[in-house]
């Protein structure tokens, strides 16, 4: 007791008032409150399909705006947390789940998400009539959607990376199914889950700002958010408000990334067992200010005994069972499997046969062939741009990578670059055809990579600064000219941290053709030739059938390429190219 | 301490008839444990000594109740044991300690788990951390500690639930030399004042000094499949010293217990290896090492195996896969603690390189029928050449695949010494011809 009484005076040795900092942690504390207490009631307003919710250029209307779409994401974020948590660890933890979900959400990440708005909106509104909250939730699905699978994925893997020990010492000591979730698998995923949370984010805000305008069935929604504001701004033309919005963002997303991701990876440190190599700490003003603050360091204190408190729940403990002997449905077994085994299949055929027949029966195969070669054309440009994108960032990205002090100061921003929403930056592009008459199937193309080339740039940059030094001073020592030093040293090495870029670069890109391939400026519409035209221009007419043929050959192209191209390169970087 | 070995009492443990074998593919079963009967009784430390992958942790996993056997019981005080059962406690190679929380709340995790109220269990807790020595430590993080302490976290951790035995899993392994003597005599001391209420202590090892130096009892465990080779008391009292001669006798009876051959041994020694023998862990350079060794005048060719352990400081995880891979090799040969070498092993340490290469490709094609058979596929095969996948599926018939694959790596690394077949390690394909890279 005495040691306990110590930890907790500790914290208030010296002086018993507050100091400075508490008072700036209060107020930052309260004003977070009420502001998320006001937008909760903006989104219960009674609404009906047709209704044109005003939207105002003026700028003062902005940081509400910004609001509403930050609180968007905030919700969209928990309920991607629910689903990782819930399916991510079923499927780590049982063999059978994991043969239907992991596929599942394979598949799942190749679907065009702006693709399904269009259905996911007219379901939603159908579930909640009369209340804005149907297109609300099809916004927070979008945005849902873009997350939840890749952070489910990467927490089923870290789940099942525990080491075997640690789940002995948890059986070893009683620990409950729920006690060994909260305290063993969640502390032990929490910094990948974090990291990617923070990289699924940018695919997040591009999704937000995409869907709160949005047309289906010839109707016009539109929520209030930044993506509306700036939906207007095209419209009307009015570059003033294009330059605010986009100023808006960069200020929401700083402060997104000081609030809240930069403080959370600075504590999630604690999680990891060992430090690894040199990494750099991520120090965040945020976090030393909860450190320092006496107030704060209380109220963390009493987080941790109410996760205490939650971990030991009286209903989820473990029963001391008298210790008998555990039923033998081994033997059953073999029968289970095939019941299960049998009940996947009927559904996978039901679920194709059903496909198959609508498609059938609904388009003719002119359409299919159609279809086909406006994703080869769409296909085409991902691969031309992955090239050029990556002939422009290699070579800076390994010129910073090799100089530690600009790579400080160089990577951040890329980062932060990266979790902008490029669809805001569109207009500065179309403007840029529209006034020189530029071709608009070569031009619009580079706009399906303006958001997603960071990500090769700030991969790059890291695998170039983890280059053995010793390596680079070989080259130095056996005279190695420009390009063989480039052939055997800096490509192999910077080659998994490529492939990780280029593969989250071009998953982006193929989302973001539904976007870029049909872009406006005031009465200027620019139509590229493409899938992601094909099925933007389906979804304004509200043509189910054409939209799920559309999005069913994107899914297909993008299967098709992550199997054949990607997935083999990426093995080859993760056994070959790896330095260890 | 003189332990209480009463034969009669009733055990704490009893281990019987216990088989653990695992399922490889639909036909083909692979037996880790075979028919292994023991008990332990009040007031004994056992040590269970044996060989990596002898099936020794999978043992003491069955007693602490975290794995099942295929067949045969666990007791324990008469009560059969189905999954963990309160009264036994463990502690881990490599700690297992949770790294996000700090060593007063690992520590508290088993009274958390039973449901114990917080003012209760921090008590407890801080009193254990007491009693192992780890005052001042207690906010500190697992990361901030050295092994020694992280592991007498692991110990805090296992006995502040007062365990009525405690279950070590190589505890020491993890350690230095120093510190896993400084935290050996600490827990003898433990031990001797009674400051704790366990009964018994059982611990794995492949380390044969400290078996001697803790156990009052010694069960030798015999590999592929696990079971028990023999056992041995001893009654030296505490604190042993491993300078004491009667010790070093200690330490030299059961490097012979562990490699003169018993009679079935000796009936089977005759017929020759198959194709899935679990080949030794075991390189060219360190066999050519300890063959230079034996060769040396010094030694004149002859060795004692503890001599040898010191000399080239081996333990016995590492000095065992040599002393068979020489065996099989017609190198040398061993036999009740004594290593000597042969002819053949002298004419290959007395040669050139090349010429050793030449004795060794010999050898191998003579006496490792796996070398042998991967030799002859490829003959036969039109291009010479053989996917590593082949002979990987028909390994896993015999092994683990984690154990498949390490013994294919193995006799690879053998084959490209002794240049019998080429290996591409992209393509994963054996070949007769050199690569032209």
């Amino acid at each position: 007791m005495s040691f306990l009484r110590n930890t907790f005076m500790n914290a208030y040795k010296g002086r018993v008032y507050p100091n400075y900092w508490d008072i700036i942690a209060l107020l930052f504390a309260l004003g977070a409150i009420a502001l998320l207490a006001w937008q909760a009631k903006q989104m219960m307003v009674p609404y009906y399909l047709g209704q044109v919710i005003p939207i105002s250029l003026d700028p003062h209307n902005l940081p509400g705006y910004a609001l509403r779409t930050v609180s968007r994401m905030l919700i969209a974020l928990i309920f991607s947390l629910l689903f990782t948590f819930t399916f991510g660890n079923w499927a780590a933890k049982s063999r059978r789940a994991e043969r239907l979900i992991i596929p599942m959400i394979d598949i799942l990440q190749s679907i065009p998400i702006l693709g399904f708005l269009s259905i996911t909106v007219v379901g939603f509104i159908r579930l909640f009539p009369g209340s804005l909250l149907g297109p609300e939730c099809a916004a927070i699905f979008a945005v849902f959607a873009s997350q939840a699978w890749n952070m489910a994925l990467g927490f089923y893997q870290t789940v099942r990376s525990v080491p075997a020990e640690l789940r002995e010492a948890a059986n070893m000591f009683h620990l409950s199914a729920w006690q060994r979730f909260w305290r063993i698998d969640v502390p032990f995923s929490m910094p990948g889950l974090l990291w990617n949370t923070m990289m699924s984010m940018s695919a997040g805000w591009f999704m937000v700002v995409a869907s709160e305008a949005f047309s289906v069935a010839n109707q016009q929604i539109l929520l209030p958010g930044i993506g509306s504001y700036i939906w207007l701004a095209i419209k009307t033309a009015n570059m003033h408000a294009i330059l605010y919005a986009i100023l808006t963002m960069l200020i929401v997303i700083l402060l997104y990334d000081q609030l809240l991701f930069r403080p959370l990876v600075a504590w999630a440190d604690k999680f990891k067992s060992e430090q690894v190599g040199e990494e750099r700490e991520v120090r965040s003003w945020l976090m030393n200010l909860l450190h320092r603050t006496r107030l704060l360091r209380y109220i963390g204190m009493k987080f941790t005994d109410l996760y205490d408190a939650f971990v030991n729940i009286a209903i989820f403990r473990s029963r001391l069972k008298p210790n008998k002997k555990p039923l033998a449905l081994a033997h059953y077994e073999p029968l289970f499997e095939w019941l299960w085994n049998g009940l996947v299949m009927v559904m996978v055929i039901g679920v194709i046969g059903f496909a198959a027949y609508y498609i059938l029966e609904n388009i003719p195969f002119a359409d299919v062939s159609q279809v086909f070669f406006l994703g080869l054309a769409t296909t085409l440009r991902v691969f031309i741009l992955i090239i050029l994108c990556s002939l422009i960032w290699v070579p800076v990205g390994v010129w910073v990578g090799l100089r530690p002090n600009v790579a400080e100061v160089i990577q951040p921003i890329a980062q932060f670059l990266a979790a902008f929403p490029a669809n805001l930056l569109y207009p500065l592009v179309v403007i840029l055809i529209v006034k020189f008459h530029l071709s608009v199937n070569i031009w619009v193309t580079p706009l399906m990579i303006l958001g997603a080339q960071w990500y090769v740039l700030f991969n790059v940059i890291a695998g170039a600064s983890v280059i053995p030094k010793d390596l680079l001073q070989v080259a130095d020592n056996l005279g190695l000219g420009l390009w063989l030093r480039w052939r055997r040293l800096i490509l192999p090495g910077i080659f998994p941290y490529y492939m990780t870029g280029a593969i989250t670069a071009v998953g982006g890109a193929w989302n973001a053709s539904l976007v870029a391939e049909v872009v406006q400026w005031g009465d200027t519409r620019l139509i590229a030739t493409g899938l992601g035209a094909y099925i933007t221009e389906h979804q304004a007419a509200g043509d189910f059938t054409h939209i799920a043929l559309g999005i069913g050959m994107m899914c297909i192209l993008v299967l098709f390429f992550n199997r054949l191209v990607w997935r083999p390169l990426y093995v080859l970087a993760e056994t070959r190219y790896q330095l260890d | 301490m003189q332990s209480i070995n009463n034969d009669n009492a009733s055990p704490i443990i009893e281990v019987v008839n216990v088989q653990k074998s695992f399922k490889m593919s639909e036909r083909q079963d692979l037996l880790v444990l075979e028919d292994v009967n023991f008990r332990m009784n009040e007031g004994e430390i056992v040590a269970i000594l044996g060989k990596s992958g002898s099936g020794k942790s999978t043992l003491l996993r069955i007693m602490a109740g975290l794995v099942q056997p295929t067949t045969g019981t666990v007791f324990y005080r008469g009560q059969p044991v189905y999954g963990p059962v309160r009264g036994i406690s463990m502690v881990f190679q490599n700690f297992a300690l949770l790294p996000w929380l700090t060593v007063l709340q690992n520590v508290e995790l088993g009274l958390e788990a039973l449901g114990m109220d917080r003012d209760e269990r921090r008590e407890r807790a801080l009193k254990a951390i007491d009693t192992i020595g780890l005052d001042g430590f207690e906010t500190a993080f697992p990361k901030e500690l050295s092994g020694g302490m992280r592991q007498r976290v692991g110990f805090a951790r296992a006995l502040v639930v007062n365990p009525d035995i405690l279950l070590m899993d190589e505890p020491f392994s993890a350690l230095d030399v120093l510190t896993a003597d400084n935290l050996k005599s600490d827990l003898l001391d433990l031990w001797e004042t009674k400051k704790t209420g366990i009964h018994g202590i059982l611990f794995v090892t492949h380390n044969i000094e400290e078996a001697a130096l803790l156990a009052d009892r010694i069960i030798i465990f015999n590999s592929n499949p696990g079971s028990i080779r023999g056992e041995l008391k001893v009654t030296l009292p505490h604190p042993r010293s491993d300078l004491d001669p009667r010790f070093r006798n200690q330490v030299d009876r059961v490097y012979t217990l562990m490699t003169t051959q018993t009679q079935a041994e000796q009936i089977e020694g005759h017929t020759p290896l198959d194709i899935g023998y679990r080949l030794p862990d075991a390189s060219v350079a360190e066999i050519t090492g300890l063959l230079e060794t034996l060769n040396a005048p010094e030694n004149n060719g002859k060795m004692d195996l503890p001599d040898v352990a010191d000399t080239l400081m081996l333990d016995i995880d590492e000095l065992f896969p040599l002393t068979e891979l020489l065996e099989i090799l017609h190198f040398a040969k061993v036999s009740k603690g004594d290593i000597t070498i042969t002819e053949a092993g002298k004419a290959f340490v007395e040669a050139d390189i090349l010429e050793r290469k030449k004795i060794f490709l010999h050898h191998i094609k003579l006496y490792v029928p796996l070398a042998r058979y991967i030799y002859e596929q490829l003959t036969r095969h039109p291009r010479h050449r053989a996917l590593e996948e082949n002979f990987l599926s028909l390994l896993e018939d015999y092994l683990t695949e984690k154990e498949a694959a390490r013994v294919l790596r193995t006799v690879i690394e053998w084959g490209r010494y002794a240049e019998l077949f080429a290996y591409d390690y992209n393509a994963g394909v054996l070949s007769l011809e050199n690569p032209t890279a």
